[in-house]
This record gives structure tokens, sequence and C-alpha cells, in this order.
């Protein structure tokens, strides 16, 4: 059974700058001096609002604004209500188009002083925007900065590309359905791209979905009975295209935590991954917690101190791949732990675990326990891991398989330490305590040797655990 | 004059002994302004109800004498709705009645209307409900796929029709209406010819003769309706097929509805409307957030601004073909290829074979000429005497139960009465889910009427997502509106988009007739909780004669 790991959203804020300083480099330099360009973010109109939908733009782009005058109406979970504008300025881009929606705090316009401005504002948007498609908007509010001529960029907001979807009145009609075009919008996908395999060659909300690469979610309601075009039919035999259920047999839904779980899987397919196994002996680490377990000390603790002095050594495996194109350092070493709860599955995540020393990662770790069984974590606490370990030992499982949760580099599956006989170099026999980890890699980022030279590290670091109580 | 009873009398106490049983019989229907009697009122004050006993019992065709030797005191021609509420108030009042109906009882509402219509948008507001997998999880309920059956779906229009239809009869038969069976024709003053085709011809006398034979569906010049691919609401009631993609033409109320039952089933819609937006007879307001609620999330689309010039149906192995142009410069625009198409460009009044000819009346664009006590007027704009119209066929407001209230209005001119209907105090309501009601002016037509005759109005709303009983149904989409004078609290009208606004929109209807102002009934009380709630906030806000400024943004 192979394990699966959720840790919903890495920090996309993080990125978003770098690239936007790939894009325009020169450009940015010369304007930065004076320029200023603020963001216009989604207010939070209600103590329980966390995302806000835009009902109409009262302003357009290009539009001259003073402060205190309305340039939004967003609806919240209570309210349709007029935003104001801040400062005076220029409307240079809208980020997020009516009938979108942005989390708190995400930046929905961006404000140019003067007219110079203007295109640089635009460039910033497009970068914004384009950089939002992926990230999931779950890690909570986030806030937007406003910046003096350096360039931030709030957590992504999906701006749909204003999809042109005028039909062609060219030689090659295209016809797309009402659905399939909101679709195609939604995805972003080019309709002229797609070969529709509707009746008369139309594009289908289902072309556009396998265009995207996304499962139909159900079909839409169909007629029990078959209902050809021919009026008055009566009932025929009812059309089934998947096997029916067995008799007896129940359909139960998702909860929230299955279904975040079910979609991190899913995106987690389109990472190549690879993986590596290594035998670590486990006497002096068994010893060690013999010896400090009275303190409060658990072997998962010790488990995720020892790879986080591994890590430390070896920071491309808590690096991570973002977009295709480059590798993300992380700053800290934070550890995600899979725990199981019921009906699902939490990562817990030990800060700066390379830093801290065991036993207050140890009371740290309870917290985080406690909490998570309580569902009181808070999305820090549970999506901010940069590796994760996964530990199936206690059910005596030798070795597992995990997924690479998305957004990190690396995941480590450690199975049951058990008395394995051994022969050591000289040829001698002898039994000793034997675990198999085996760790789960984004071969994009993380090679072969990497992996290898890590998980020597970890390895001597377990044989010798002196170190992890420093 | 007793007539002008201030408002503040009890409405349900009885008339002041001081009353004089003829004035107070005279001013029965509450909120419909009598003119003649109340114009040379300093102030315009409408009636307020006043309890009379029944004077007259109720009558039945064998005991009323008719006098000055007719057959009938009244001949209504046509038994749709309009027609019937006449008959049953004329038979209240002790006129000796007779209905002709050349097709079926109950005309278009009942038939090919409102009513199987209603039945369609019951089934779809369950299964849009049924699908809404957030809505429900949302609720903590979880239902597996949700399915439909669609002869069952038409069977149940086509039965709650029938019951409606045989109740209709039954209610007229029991009190003595004769229904006289055939296509009626005026043949001269008081005087009908009645009878199917081909079978021999009879002929009444009437002292008084009431047009109602209603309207049928509008299709334009170019549309070819095959009644399968291409068809109108009377063929879509019938629910013979469900289409993949079914544009519908027109985006007033049959449209709207229509896309709410096929979408709910499963077609994708995609709507032409002439004008540059949609839902163009609604308050802009109420047409934007529609537009978000109703349009926008669906599997829908929508052509602007351009008119269906020509429409073929499906055949030969090609899809239905609309050929658009653009409304303004009627250049070709694209061309749509859809499984079907609906014509909902609103409804043509039914004339003919009436024999108006025989009376000197034309019709303006088939509609038959009115005065404001629903007269007919001829070719000259001289009265008709003994002629009136009501309903449909006069185009005043093409709604059943306008048709119904005009009707009572001419019986109630019959029978020594005069009578003129406030038509601003009819509600109207569109039965999509949610539902949207209005009665009385759009923000403006208010503001246009204020400008010309110089006063300010002003405009509160209120959210449905303040409302409690509508955030326990998880239904928090909605808006109400109301445009009233701020000086004198006069309630010129309300607008509501959300949860059940069809059968809220009474309290706002009815105050209006009564002529009750906002000062007054912001301090009736609405039990807690419930959706009456959002016009009582409504109300609430209205600020009254503290000088409160036209323009100034109103928080919600």
């Amino acid at each position: 059974m192979a394990t699966s790991h959720i840790s919903s959203s890495f920090t996309s804020s993080r990125i978003l700058p770098v690239r936007w300083l790939r894009a325009v480099p020169r450009r940015s330099r010369v304007l930065t001096v004076q320029a200023k360009i603020r963001e216009i973010f989604m207010p939070a109109l209600s103590s329980t609002m966390t995302e806000g939908k835009i009902v109409s733009w009262t302003k357009s782009e290009g539009d001259r604004l003073s402060k205190g005058e309305s340039v939004v109406v967003v609806e919240s979970d209570k309210a349709d209500m007029d935003v104001e504008s801040f400062h005076d300025g220029i409307l240079a881009a809208i980020v997020v188009s009516e009938g979108e929606s942005a989390p708190v705090g995400a930046a929905i316009a961006f404000l140019a002083e003067t007219e110079e401005e203007v295109a640089m504002a635009k460039a910033k948007a497009e970068s914004t925007s384009s950089g939002g498609g992926t990230a999931a908007p779950s890690g909570g509010s986030a806030t937007a900065v406003e910046t003096d001529g350096k360039v931030t960029s709030a957590p992504a907001v999906a701006a749909p590309t204003p999809a042109a979807t005028a039909v062609a009145e060219g030689p090659k009609k295209i016809v797309v359905t009402p659905y399939a075009k909101k679709l195609a919008k939604q995805h972003k996908v080019d309709i002229n791209k797609v070969v529709g395999t509707g009746s008369y060659g139309r594009i289908t909300p289902e072309d556009i979905e396998a265009a995207a690469g996304i499962q139909s979610k159900k079909p839409a309601p169909a007629p029990v009975t078959q209902a050809a075009s021919a009026p008055a039919k009566p009932a025929a035999a009812a059309s089934a295209s998947l096997p029916p259920p067995l008799p007896g047999s129940s359909v139960v839904p998702f909860t929230t935590m299955q279904g975040a779980v079910s979609k991190n899987m899913m995106e987690s397919l389109s990472v190549p991954t690879f993986r590596v196994g290594y035998p670590v002996m486990t006497k002096a680490l068994d010893d060690l917690y013999a010896k400090l377990k009275p303190k409060g000390v658990t072997m998962t603790v010790l488990l995720a101190k020892a790879a986080a002095m591994a890590l430390a050594q070896h920071p491309i495996v808590n690096a991570s791949c973002k977009d295709g194109k480059s590798f993300s350092y992380n700053s800290s070493i934070n550890i995600a732990v899979a725990v199981a709860m019921d009906g699902g599955l939490i990562t817990p995540v030990l800060q700066d675990a390379d830093k801290l020393d065991l036993y207050l990662l140890s009371e740290k770790w309870k917290e985080l326990v406690k909490k998570a069984r309580a569902k009181q974590l808070s999305p820090n606490e549970y999506n901010s891991g940069t590796f994760t370990l996964s530990n199936l030992g206690m059910f005596g499982v030798d070795r597992f398989d995990a997924i690479l949760p998305p957004g990190q580099g690396a995941i480590m599956a450690v199975g049951a330490s058990k008395p394995t006989v051994s022969a050591d170099k000289d040829g001698f026999f002898s039994v000793k305590n034997k675990m198999l980890v085996n760790v789960t890699a984004d071969h994009r980022i993380i090679y072969g040797a990497d992996l290898a030279a890590f998980l020597e590290t970890f390895a001597k670091i377990v044989e010798n655990p002196d170190s992890l109580t420093l | 004059m007793q007539s002008s009873l201030s408002l503040s009398l009890s409405l349900s106490s009885p008339l002041p002994t001081k009353a004089n049983p003829s004035i107070s019989n005279s001013i029965r229907f509450c909120g419909l302004r009598r003119e003649a009697l109340v114009s040379n009122l300093t102030q315009r004050i409408q009636q307020s109800r006043v309890w009379v006993p029944r004077a007259l019992p109720s009558a039945n065709g064998s005991s009323a004498s008719v006098k000055g030797g007719f057959d009938y005191d009244l001949v209504i021609i046509g038994a749709g709705v309009g027609g019937h509420g006449a008959a049953l108030h004329a038979v209240e009042k002790g006129l000796k009645t007779a209905i002709i109906e050349g097709d079926v009882v109950g005309g278009t509402c009942v038939n090919r209307g409102c009513v199987p219509s209603k039945a369609l948008l019951a089934v779809s507001g369950r299964m849009r409900e049924l699908h809404d997998e957030h809505h429900m999880k949302s609720l903590g309920l979880q239902v597996s796929s949700a399915g439909y059956d669609r002869q069952a779906v038409a069977d149940h229009a086509n039965n709650l029709a029938s019951k409606i239809r045989s109740n209709l009869t039954n209610s007229m038969k029991s009190l003595g209406v004769d229904i006289l069976t055939g296509v009626g024709t005026i043949v001269g003053p008081q005087k009908v010819r009645y009878g199917k085709v081909g079978l021999p011809q009879k002929e009444v006398t009437a002292r008084d003769i009431l047009i109602a034979t209603g309207s049928t569906p509008f299709v334009p010049n170019g549309i070819e309706i095959d009644g399968k691919t291409v068809f109108t609401s009377d063929h879509a009631l019938k629910m013979e097929w469900v289409p993949d993609w079914l544009a519908i033409v027109g985006s007033g109320y049959i449209g709207l509805e229509f896309s709410d039952v096929y979408t709910a089933l499963g077609s994708e819609v995609t709507f032409v409307e002439a004008l540059d937006q949609l839902m163009p007879g609604f308050d802009p307001e109420i047409g934007k957030l529609a537009q978000r609620i109703l349009i926008n999330p669906r599997k829908i689309d929508y052509h602007t601004g351009v008119f269906a010039k020509k429409i073929t149906p499906a055949k030969d192995g090609k899809p239905v073909q609309i050929e658009l142009i653009d409304a303004k410069t009627k250049e070709p625009k694209e061309t749509l290829e859809v499984d079907a198409a609906l014509i909902a460009t609103g409804r043509a009044p039914f004339t003919k074979g009436l024999g108006l000819e025989n009376i000197n009346v034309v019709t303006q664009r088939g509609f038959v000429p009115v005065d404001e006590r629903m007269r007919v007027l001829d070719a000259n704009g001289d009265l008709v005497p003994h002629v009136y119209c009501i309903g449909d066929a006069n185009g005043k407001l093409m709604l059943a139960h306008a048709a119904s209230a005009q009707g009572i209005s001419v019986v109630e001119q019959l029978t020594g009465r005069d009578h003129v209907l406030n038509h601003l105090s009819i509600p109207a309501a569109c039965f999509t889910h949610p539902e949207i009601s209005m009665v009385g002016l759009t923000e403006p037509q208010a503001r246009e009427k204020g400008e010309k005759e110089g006063f300010e109005i002003s405009v509160v709303k209120t959210s449905f997502k303040a409302n409690t009983k509508a955030l326990a149904e998880n239904e928090g989409d909605g808006l109400a509106k109301m445009i009233y004078r701020p000086d004198t609290g006069e309630i010129l009208g309300v607008h509501i988009l959300g949860l059940h606004a069809a059968d809220l929109i009474h309290e706002a209807s009815n105050a209006m007739a009564l002529g009750t102002k906002v000062q007054d009934i912001k301090f009736a009380v609405h039990a807690h909780p419930t959706l009456s709630e959002v016009l009582d906030e409504l109300f609430k806000a209205a600020k009254v004669n503290i000088g409160v400024s036209v323009n100034e943004p109103v928080a919600v």
C-alpha cells in the first residue's frame, strides 16, 4: 500500500518576483528610480470573508482615479460593496476580471502614478496573472505589499487571458457549445487547437476537458430514459456506459480533506519522480532512543532531526522545482511528517528542524499532533514543509514507496527496523537491526547521485547518532 | 365624501355608520383607482378597503332575468384566465353570463403558459438543487447522481394543466356560467355568432360584450416553425425532447424561464437578444444581478444586439441554422448551428375572426384599442358602446392576472360602479431559480417620472445574504430594492431577485394598491425568521422626509 501525502500550497509569492525580473530586467532597473506602482488588493469586507468575487469594475484600464473614488464592486460572503481607491493614480491593469474570485489580500489591479508607469504596471500584471495558473490559494490570506520600484507579486489569482473566442468566419468554421466556451476560458484552452468530436464537428465540453487534461467531473443530468429526438417514445432501456454498481454497494463522497488529498495526488502525476533505497543500521539509534524516550523524545522526532541534519548538508534535496525552469532553494528546513487521521491524513510540519534541538522538537511535535487530532492546525503548520517523512515501520512494513507531494523536492519512506543477518567487509556474519529507507524525488532538480549522497549522509548520522543530541 | 377615507382607518373595520351604503358599494375594490370620483380631491387618496355585505345573491343563469330582451347580460369571448375571472365576478354581481371558447377552457395560461411551465420549473428547480453538489454538501446532504424521466416530466406538466383546466370549467359551471363552444364573432352591435366550423352557427344577443381572446406566440418573419427543432413555448411545454444545444430567441420572461428548465435538464443554451443587453424589461440592476446568477454560472452564452433574420429547421442531416444580423446596421453576422431553437420573442394578440370590422374597429399592431376603462375604441377613436376588451388582446399588460383584474374592473363598471384599474400596482414574476419579481416602476422609469413631475426619488436595497431564512436554505443570492418618494413616502416600485421572490412581491404590490406609505408599513411586524424580512428591512431602511439626496449611495 502506497501512502499519499498532502501538502497543499507552496509559497508562490517567493518565486514570482524572480520571474518578473527575468521577464523585463532592463526596464525595471531604469524605471525603478522613482516608479511607484501600487496594488489594489482584495479587501476583507467582513471578518469571515476569505475570498471575494469581482462583481464589476466601475473603472476601466486607463482611467484616472482619485483617492476615495469607487473602483470596483466586490461580492463577499455577505454583501456587495464598493471598494475605493486609497491613492490617486491611473488604473493601469486589471488582474482579476469581472466574475472572477480572488483571495483576500490578493492583487486585483495595479495602479500607476504616472502615464509612464502604466506600461510597467501592465507588465507586472501580466507576470502576476500568467504565473498564477497553478497556485492553490488554500494557504489563506496572503498579503500584498506596496512596492516602491521593486516588484512583488501577490499570490496568484487565476486571471483569464482574454481568450479570443470569436468564431472565425474563415474557411474552417469552429463551432463551440456555450459550456465548452466557458470551460475553455476557465482552463485557458485555445479552441483553435481543439478538434471537435460532437455532432456536426462541434467542440463539446468533453473536448475542452480532454484538452485541458482534466477528467470530466460528472455528466450533465441526462434523461434516464433514452430521449431520442423522435418525440414521445416510451421509455427504452436505460443507457449505461459504466457497469452498474453491485447490489448493496454504496458511494461515499470525499470529505474536504480527502478531496484535497485526491487533488494533490492527481497533481503529483505531473512530476517526473524516481526512487533510491538505502539500508541503514539502527543499533546505535535504537540505543539512543531507549535513553531519550523517558525524556519525551519519539522515534519520529529522531528521524526528522536526522533527516534535517542530512538536508543541511545537501540543500538540493531540500529544494523544489516550481515552474520546470528553475531550482527553488528553501531558506529553512521544514520537515513535514505524515500523520494518519481518522478518514484522512495530514502532514504537520516541524519547522527549522535542523536548528532546534531534540527536546524542543519533541515538544513542538507533541503540540502539533494534539492540534492535528483536534483539526486545529493552521495552514502554516501543515503546508510549509520542504521535505516529507513518512514512517510505516510501526506496522512491520519493511519497505514502501511514497508519492512526492506537489511543491516539494523529495519524500522519505521509512520501513521497520528488523534484525537482519549481514556480512561485514571481513566476511563475518552477524545479526544487526536494519531499516530500509526509500526516497522519492523530483528528477528535474534532484539527480541520482544527489539523492545517493544525501542517503549516505543520512545513514551515517543515524548510525552515529551522537550528533543528534548536540 | 365618504370615499375619501383616510388610510389610517383600520382595514378590517366596517364602514363607519355615516357611510351611505350605495357609496360604500361603489368603492368596493380596494386600491383600484377610481379617478372620476377622486380627481376633484385636492390630494389623491386611495380608497381603503371597506367591508360590504354581499348585496346580491350569487345568481345562476336560470334565475337571473335579463333586462331589455337580451339573451345575456354579458357574453365573454374567450375562456382564458381573464374571461374566467370576469365571468365569476359577473355572476357574483348577478349578471346572466355566457362564455364562448373556441379551443379549450383555460386559454394560454392554463394550457400553454404559466401553468405547465410552473410544473417544468418545479422539476428544474429540484434537479438543479440535486446537482449542485456544493450546495448539498454545505447542507450536509449526500445525494448520488439524480436523473429524470423525460416523459414523466412532460406528463407532470400536462396533468397539471388538465387539472387546472377542469377546476376552471367546474367553477364556471357550478356558478351557472353558460359555456358556449365555438369561435365567437361579433356580427353587429350587441350580437355574437358562435359555432364550430362546419356546424350550424348560433347567434346570441348580449347587453355587453367582453373580448378576451388573448394571444399566441409571436414569430417574426423569416423564422420557419416546424414544431420539432424550431418551436415556440407552445411546443416546448410539451417537452417532447431535450436538445443538447438550444438557442432561445428573446431573453424576456419566457426565454429566461425556459433557459432555467432546459439547462437544469442538461441542455446548453444560447440566447439571441435584439437589444444591447439581456433581460431588457427588468430593472437594470436586477437584470445585471440576474445575469450574474442565472446566466453566467450556467451553461449559457448569448449574442446581444442581433436579430435572428432567418431560422431554418434541422433537415437533410443539417442542424438548425440561425442567421444573425446586426440589430442596428442590419449587416450579416455569424450563423449559429444548434440542435433546436425556441422562439420567445413575445406574444401577438389573437383577434382573428372576431368580426371587429363589423363594429368599425381597427386593430393597432393587432391589438384592440381600448381606453383606460377597457372600453373598445373604433377607427375614429370613439367609444364603441357595449364592447370591452381585456387581457393580452388589448396589450396593456400581458399577464394572466392583469387580464383577470381588468375583467373584474369591467364588470364593476357594468354593474354601475365606475372603476379604473391601476396597472402600476400589478406585480409580475419570472419563475427562474431564484425567482424575479417586480411591481411598479423601474429605477430609470421612476427617475424620468420624477424629473418630469418635479419630485425626488430614493432607492433602498437589501440583500438576501443578510436574511436568516435565506441563509438557512443556503440561498443567499439575491437583492430587493425599492424606489420611493422621500417627500411623501409613496412606493413607486419594488424589484426582487431571490428565493421565493414571486411570493414576496405581494406585500409591496398590496401596499402600492392600497396606497400604504413607507412610513406606515415599516411598523408592520414580520415573523422571524422568514424571507419576508427582506422586505421588512427594505421598508425600515427607507428614509422619508428628511431630505435624503437622490443620488446618495445606499449601503446594502
